[in-house]
């Protein structure tokens, strides 16, 4: 590297990054301590945010089956939108990637071209469509089916999330695939091997990582999502992001809200790195035994 | 070689039926003559854009939106050219913690990172400012300007720098008259892509706006809790215009597929 003759070059790379460090120190790292420090003082509902420190805020989440219940349902919420995302998901990925040449992009791009679209408009069309006048419903008139709720239920809010998480599943998926030779498929189907067997010692295999990484940004993204469910769960189906928003910006109980939204962030992290660690280790010893 | 057979192909219809439903759906809404969400058939009106051109809170707020995702955008490819520089060019003690950092707003959640510049923003009154709204969205917006850059780096051939480096040139030349225009694809794709990134954020803004500083998607969502009627449609409408128009510059920029799929 040319650079590296200059002396005044050990220092060059952090003068370049300075800016965004100190943004990112003052904008990331330290609204975060404050709010680790928030989430342990005290609360009174007269006074507001007291002097003292407590644990009273983790105490009354911990201890109360109401919230256990919110964390339980974000959980299932989450774990549902992200297997519906993999079992759509990979099999669209697979289908993109087979596809002929201008095909093949024109598609990619529908797919994707969502994920550049407000989801506050995204969750305002599907409470179009799931509506009890929505255009689903009248196909379920038309079907004979009849009006089923589902603006305001779960439903709509699994749907909703599987419609903005998709891209999400379907990239990683993707950029695995494009490594896979298409030669060696052909070269295992030629050798008899069934057309399921290609899929199971062959595809699957390659796209593992990308199934993987996939599914933990979208159980990531799902768990914390505030506007679908917000938007078509209504006021009585409560979710972790909705609960923060209403402890912040409606009880003003700020402490509480503090200690909910880092109990989210760290049951995100434990996932993500549980999961990275079990299935990627399991995947390299499947992968160094074969 | 492609073999792909008909429940593959019906599979694949739902699956594109399911992603542009929702779009399509408040696109053709928007048009509707009725007072009530309902898909015109044959009459159609433009009363509800009217609407919305009158509606001054909306136009407020989008204006609002517009001016803070071009500082937003503009700030942080100010911000990721060097430390994407520093990161794809150097070896230093620290780079995979800076890197990192820099591209945590994609991993922490939004919602957590709104509440927490709410306490930033509370303690220091920054609420109600523009500058410290737009300084949060740069955070937001950040981590697609460093890849933008990192990648378009890394596919970038130093012979040239070598050999004008080798004639002579300083090094700021090499960089302002070749490194510099090599890059610009990829900056420009960064700076459209956060752009839309900022205008489109929702979950961190609707903590850190207040009632002057209301972006165009906190005001829909506010909008959306309480009532909804055709004019929510036309502004629908209008962002997902507003939308497709950036996706064609940026197609014509830098290449949509590139950056869709180097998005993750």
């Amino acid at each position: 590297m040319s650079a590296a003759t200059n002396t005044s070059s050990r220092w060059t790379p952090y003068a370049l990054s300075l800016p965004a460090l100190a943004l990112f120190a003052l904008m990331v790292l330290l609204p975060l301590a404050l709010t680790a420090l928030l989430s342990i003082q005290q609360y009174d509902a007269e006074k507001g945010v007291q002097g003292g420190y407590t644990l009273a805020s983790y105490a009354l989440v911990l201890g109360d089956s109401y919230y256990y219940e919110i964390f339980f349902r974000t959980g299932w919420v989450a774990a549902l939108v992200t297997l519906i995302c993999v079992l759509v998901g990979a099999p669209e990925a697979y289908i993109l990637s087979r596809m002929g040449k201008p095909w093949r992009s024109i598609f990619l791009l529908v797919v994707l071209a969502p994920l550049l679209v407000s989801v506050v408009v995204r969750a305002f069309g599907w409470s179009l469509l799931l509506g009890p006048n929505g255009v689903v419903n009248q196909v379920f008139g038309a079907l004979g089916i009849g009006v089923v709720k589902m603006l305001y239920t779960p439903t709509a809010v699994v749907v909703a999330l599987v419609h903005v998480m998709l891209p999400f599943m379907v990239i990683p998926v993707w950029t695995s695939l494009q490594k896979l030779d298409p030669m060696v498929e052909s070269a295992a189907l030629s050798l008899q091997a069934s057309q399921w067997t290609v899929m199971r010692r062959i595809v699957l295999p390659q796209i593992t990582p990308g199934l993987l990484s996939g599914s933990l940004i979208v159980f990531g993204l799902s768990a914390s999502a505030l506007v679908i469910p917000g938007l078509l769960g209504g006021r009585r189906l409560k979710m972790v992001a909705t609960v923060i928003y209403d402890e912040y910006l409606q009880e003003l109980n700020w402490p509480l809200g503090a200690a909910i939204a880092l109990a989210l962030l760290v049951v995100n992290l434990v996932v993500m790195l549980t999961y990275n660690a079990v299935l990627e280790g399991g995947y390299a010893r499947r992968m160094g035994r074969s | 070689m492609t073999r792909t057979g008909p429940v593959a192909m019906a599979f694949h219809a739902c699956v594109t039926v399911f992603m542009l439903a929702p779009l399509v759906i408040v696109c053709l809404v928007a048009f509707t003559p009725e007072n009530t969400l309902s898909i015109p058939w044959g009459t159609y009106s433009l009363r509800w854009f009217r609407a919305v051109f009158e509606h001054s809170d909306l136009m407020h707020s989008f204006w609002n939106s517009l001016g803070v995702a071009t500082v937003a955008a503009t700030l942080s490819v100010a911000l990721a050219v060097p430390a994407g520089i520093a990161i794809a060019r150097y070896e230093f003690r620290g780079r995979q913690a800076l890197n990192g950092l820099l591209l945590s707003p994609l991993i922490v959640p939004h919602l957590v990172l709104g509440v927490a510049m709410l306490r930033l923003f509370a303690l220091v009154g920054a609420r109600g400012s523009t500058t410290w709204l737009a300084l949060a969205h740069v955070v937001i917006v950040t981590p697609y300007a460093l890849r933008l850059t990192v990648a378009a780096l890394a596919g970038l051939d130093r012979s040239a720098e070598q050999a004008a480096l080798s004639l002579g040139a300083s090094h700021l030349t090499v960089f302002r008259r070749i490194t510099l225009p090599l890059m610009l694809p990829g900056i420009t794709g960064g700076w459209m892509l956060a752009f839309i990134n900022s205008f489109d954020e929702v979950t961190m803004s609707i903590f850190v706006t207040s009632p002057q500083t209301v972006t165009l998607p906190v005001r829909m969502y506010m909008i959306a809790t309480e009532s909804i009627d055709p004019m929510m449609a036309a502004v629908s409408a209008l962002m997902v215009a507003v939308t497709a128009a950036a996706m064609i510059v940026l197609d014509r920029l830098y290449g949509l597929d590139k950056v869709l799929v180097g998005q993750h």
